[in-house]
């Protein structure tokens, strides 16, 4: 199938969703929502950690500029037009979204051209020292509200826009990665000085899959933004990234796939934990070392990656090829 | 990555998203109150000492024969100190769970991102230590036990002004915490209009250890006193560093400083120094005596000021629950709204216009290694 | 600029660089060998301190007497040996599995390891910060004018030179330490003249958890509260300084503790304390960027 009917479907799926939600439990509407913002996370991470084989680890930031930008647009908005008609309203959201995004974008170009002559664990402290640089800098920002928070006043973060905008990333990813570009990405990956020698402009490339990144993450902080309907500086540390690059590597780094199945599991995961942490048969000593649910997530992450160091889905190739030989055998 | 197998997880996601979970449970013969607090992480020693407090206060009244002839049953969720988990751990107790009622958080910025869902659901929420105005702001069934932001700060301003005579005051903030923040605002505002002066600002990070570079430049401004709105952990730290420095004049805070870890930490640098408080543990009434004692019979440490707020929250809940006869959630919001003089370990609450609690504060003085009481404020 | 607070802020900044540079050296000397971040760091520090908290009652009973000196030297080196012991195990359990997979895979583990060590010690001593008790006198030292040196102070830097200089001397002179330096070189030059690598690696994690157990343990003298989180900041803001030293490099890791430390503290002295934490990575970004092997880092030509 061409990936644009593909991209055509999941848009009109995500807008029947979108349709259907209002039967669905909020909590669970709660937990998709996360999912779709953690796929357009971790999604555009792999461009940067996964395709390109450079080390991000300052991705929440990026999500903070996206989150904060969009957010200041539609709260000034939301002052001033406050009868504004439902279509128009969607219209400013969707551009603030876009806004919030380049903002983002800008600020990856801006540590990104610098930066990219770094390499391995230099360009991932650098790139996690820009995120704890934003993170303050937004704390000592009182017009974002500083440490009190920033309460965002427009709640359009629906099913559809969240999914069709996963689905957006999805596709973009995929194709550029399926473009001339993407085999400028993997070369990189797979031997930046080979590249050069052939005359890729690695640099260039990197940056491109930086500033895409970096777009998407802050397209995502939009989405969040405008569903949690509260941004505190403190919900864009450290910890925010590591758990997006955890969603990258678990997913196989370089397997959009894969990522996306991660970011799935990976939102649903505590939910579950919290669920096993409620049942009334567990013992009375067990039950703290259960509700503590960062014991055994970390215990599962620590567990994981020794048992499955290529991602859950690495092998996700391998299987297709398994098939794809079993259906011949047929 | 195969092009189907995508095409294939983008469709998958989409039908998760429309399949229509639902859980249906009987009817109860217990009343599920919900509780989100920070257990795990950051913000833990907080939410873990409000959290046991709450836990106390249903145990005492399930023993005492419950509510409406039905126990309580409390359901509690970890925030993890994580932005974003409040929302979704109150859309699970609302929907999930079915409660009739959501006692938390203590940190504003968690409150301020669950409220909005409480409200929505027309579920009433009491935040046992949400100190940001903003926080009841959010609607009609937003509550609070605890003091706001602006009561506080003026309290000590007047108090520095009016009691201890002293017109230069330096603040130091931290700038992590919307509480210590809101505080120093209000605190600056009073002064500054009665006649007083900052002779400095700084400011640090919860987690910071050390503070002599931010102390020895206070000193250098010479105040005469220096108002330290922060929490126990990082103010004994520095008033004790301060002392060491030779920075030697009164310090003055809030709430927040009450922890027998105070004096634990700081030790005798703690000596002389005011804050302004909902109780004084000095203080003979019988409920408050036997809230330390059982407190300490049940966790074997003493409560502070985030337990017995955590203590009061979870009371003050029942009794609304009594008066309005029923959980029925408007009836519930009602018989909250119109609490008066609900006799708590944190003071006597009545319920403002505005939903907040209006109680007096008791300044305390630090001597001997004990909170004593100085002079209550009315507000 | 007055000069009395100006040295004052000197010396505040020397005590916390010294911190900064024992974990440092942690963090270098396994990048050295095993060219990995070892994220759970940090948290051997807060362990070395809860260790020390653990073990100053029963010392108590052993050196009776409050304050006595050898008391607080075998809590020390007590806390020392079971941190050496944690960092050689938690070496042997996870990282050594892991030891030709991508280096994005050890320091997720390594994340995920200092995730559980944290939430683990939350969980058995709670959350509330511990009050730790004074093992040696804490009070300013005399005769020094308007300057306020603190004993803890004094401490901190004197215990941090004596090993500073007591790891120079195992690195330089012993056999072990040559070890260590030649597998930094070339590991498999090393197997090939007969080291035993892992005993080698398993020794370099030992040192770098036991000048980790030593800061936490100094850190708490100089500031008795500690607490589960307590690893979080100091450990990445010493990562940092053993980047901005040249990674691998040990004195570098000593001198960009320091350079930390005293930046730092001058900025929130004399500009903003608001940017504290800011600091420190815009020292690196900008190291990074004029000279990117650090201060003391030999530039590594990647070859073909």
């Amino acid at each position: 199938m061409d990936s644009r009917l593909i991209l055509l479907l999941s848009l009109v799926a995500s807008g029947v969703a979108a349709l259907c939600s209002g039967w669905l439990d909020p909590y669970y509407y709660d937990v998709c929502i996360s999912i779709g913002i953690n796929i357009i996370l971790a999604v555009s991470l792999n461009l940067v950690n996964g395709y390109t084989g450079q080390f991000s680890l300052g991705h929440a930031g990026f999500m903070a500029v996206g989150a904060y930008t969009s957010a200041s647009i539609t709260n000034a908005l939301a002052v001033k037009f406050t009868g504004m008609p439902i279509g128009a309203a969607e219209v400013v959201f969707v551009l603030a979204l876009f806004l919030g995004g380049l903002a983002a974008a800008i600020a990856g170009l801006a540590v990104g051209i610098p930066s990219l002559r770094l390499r391995g664990d230099y360009l991932a402290i650098v790139t996690l020292g820009f995120g704890e640089i934003i993170r303050v800098l937004i704390l000592n920002m009182d017009f974002l509200g500083a440490a009190r928070g920033l309460s965002v006043t427009w709640h359009n973060t629906n099913f559809f826009w969240t999914f069709g905008l996963a689905s957006f990333a999805v596709y973009v990813v995929y194709n550029l990665v399926h473009s001339t570009y993407g085999r400028g990405f993997v070369t990189v990956r797979d031997d930046e000085i080979a590249a050069e020698a052939v005359g890729i402009n690695t640099t260039k490339y990197k940056v491109i899959a930086f500033a895409t990144a970096a777009f998407f993450a802050g397209l995502a902080g939009g989405l969040y933004a405008h569903y949690k309907q509260y941004l505190t500086p403190e919900g864009f540390n450290f910890f925010k990234s590591v758990d997006i690059v955890v969603m990258v590597i678990l997913g196989g780094m370089g397997s959009t796939a894969g990522v996306v199945a991660a970011a799935i599991i990976l939102t649903l995961l505590p939910e579950l934990l919290r669920m096993l942490s409620h049942l009334p048969w567990i013992p009375e000593p067990v039950q703290p070392w259960l509700e503590n649910r960062l014991i055994l997530y970390s215990l599962l992450l620590i567990i994981l990656m020794l048992t499955r160091p290529q991602g859950l889905f690495g092998n996700v190739e391998f299987l297709r090829k398994f098939m794809a030989a079993r259906r011949a055998g047929k | 990555m195969s092009r189907t197998s995508g095409q294939v997880l983008v469709l998958a996601v989409l039908a998760l998203g429309v399949l229509p979970f639902q859980q249906t449970w009987g009817a109860e013969a217990v009343i599920k109150v919900g509780e989100y607090a920070s257990l795990s992480g950051g913000t833990a020693s907080f939410g873990s000492a409000s959290h046991k407090g709450t836990v106390l206060a249903v145990e005492e009244i399930n023993a005492a024969g419950g509510v409406l002839g039905k126990q309580i049953q409390l359901i509690t969720e970890d925030t993890q100190s994580k932005a974003g988990e409040a929302s979704t751990a109150v859309r699970k107790l609302i929907s999930q769970d079915k409660v009739v009622a959501i006692l938390g958080e203590i940190a504003s910025s968690r409150s301020l991102e669950a409220a909005p869902i409480c409200q929505e659901a027309k579920i009433p929420m009491i935040s046992p230590g949400s100190t940001n105005p903003k926080v009841t702001e959010v609607g009609d069934y937003i509550f609070r036990i605890c003091f706001i932001d602006p009561f506080q700060g003026t309290v000590m301003a007047k108090f520095a002004l009016d009691s201890l005579k002293v017109k230069n005051v330096a603040v130091l903030t931290d700038v992590k915490q919307d509480y210590s923040v809101g505080l120093a605002q209000f605190f600056r505002e009073y002064l500054t209009a009665h006649g007083g002066v900052v002779a400095k600002e700084q400011s640090y990070s919860s987690g910071d250890k050390d503070f002599r570079a931010q102390l020895t430049s206070i000193k250098s401004s010479k105040p005469e006193a220096v108002f330290l709105p922060g929490y126990y952990n990082e103010v004994a730290l520095i008033v004790k560093q301060a002392e060491q420095l030779g920075l030697k004049v009164p310090f003055l805070g809030g709430d927040g400083w009450d922890s027998s870890s105070l004096v634990e930490i700081g030790g005798q640098s703690m000596e002389g120094q005011y804050f302004s408080n909902h109780f004084s543990p000095e203080d003979n009434a019988p409920q408050i005596q036997s809230f330390v004692k059982n407190f300490q019979t049940k966790y074997n440490q003493t409560p502070d000021a985030m337990a017995a707020l955590g203590y009061d929250s979870a009371r003050f809940l029942a009794d609304a629950i009594r008066r309005a006869g029923s959980t029925d959630p408007v009836k519930l919001r009602d018989a909250l709204a119109s609490t008066k003089n609900f006799g708590g370990v944190t003071g006597s609450i009545t319920i403002n216009a505005q939903r907040n609690a209006t109680k007096s504060a008791d300044i305390l003085v630090i001597k001997g290694g004990k909170f004593k009481f100085m002079q209550t404020v009315a507000p | 600029m007055d000069i009395t607070q100006f040295i004052q802020q000197l010396v505040n900044g020397l005590s916390l660089g010294a911190i900064y540079a024992l974990i440092a050296l942690g963090y270098t000397m396994v990048y050295g060998v095993l060219r990995f971040i070892n994220f759970a760091h940090g948290d051997i520090y807060m362990l070395g301190a809860f260790f020390g908290l653990g073990l100053a009652p029963r010392m108590q009973r052993i050196f009776p007497g409050s304050h006595s000196i050898p008391g607080a030297l075998a809590i020390l080196i007590a806390s020392m040996l079971l941190c050496a012991a944690i960092g050689v195990l938690i070496e042997r359990l996870v990282y050594r599995p892991l030891r030709d997979r991508p280096r994005l895979t050890v320091l997720i583990t390594a994340i995920g390891v200092s995730l559980f060590i944290q939430n683990v010690t939350q969980l058995l001593c709670g959350a509330d910060p511990k009050a730790f008790p004074e093992l040696i006198p804490v009070r300013a030292i005399e005769g020094l004018g308007d300057l306020t040196v603190l004993t803890s102070q004094a401490t901190v830097i004197l215990v941090t030179l004596i090993l500073l200089f007591g790891l120079h001397f195992i690195v330089q002179k012993t056999k072990l330490g040559m070890a260590m330096r030649a597998l930094s070189l070339n590991p498999t030059a090393c197997l090939l003249v007969g080291v035993n690598n892992n005993t080698v690696i398993s020794f370099t994690f030992a040192l770098g958890s036991a000048l980790a157990a030593a800061a936490g343990i100094l850190v708490a003298l100089d500031s008795p509260s500690i607490e589960p989180m307590m690893g979080n900041v100091p450990g990445i803001k010493a990562f940092v300084a053993a980047v901005l030293g040249g990674i691998g490099n040990i004195p570098g890791a000593a001198l960009g503790g320091l350079i930390i430390g005293v930046t730092e503290t001058l900025v929130v002295g004399y500009v903003s304390p608001a940017f504290r934490d800011a600091i420190a990575f815009a020292i690196l970004i900008l190291i990074l960027l004029f000279k990117p092997d650090g201060l003391l880092g030999k530039s590594e030509r990647e070859k073909v």
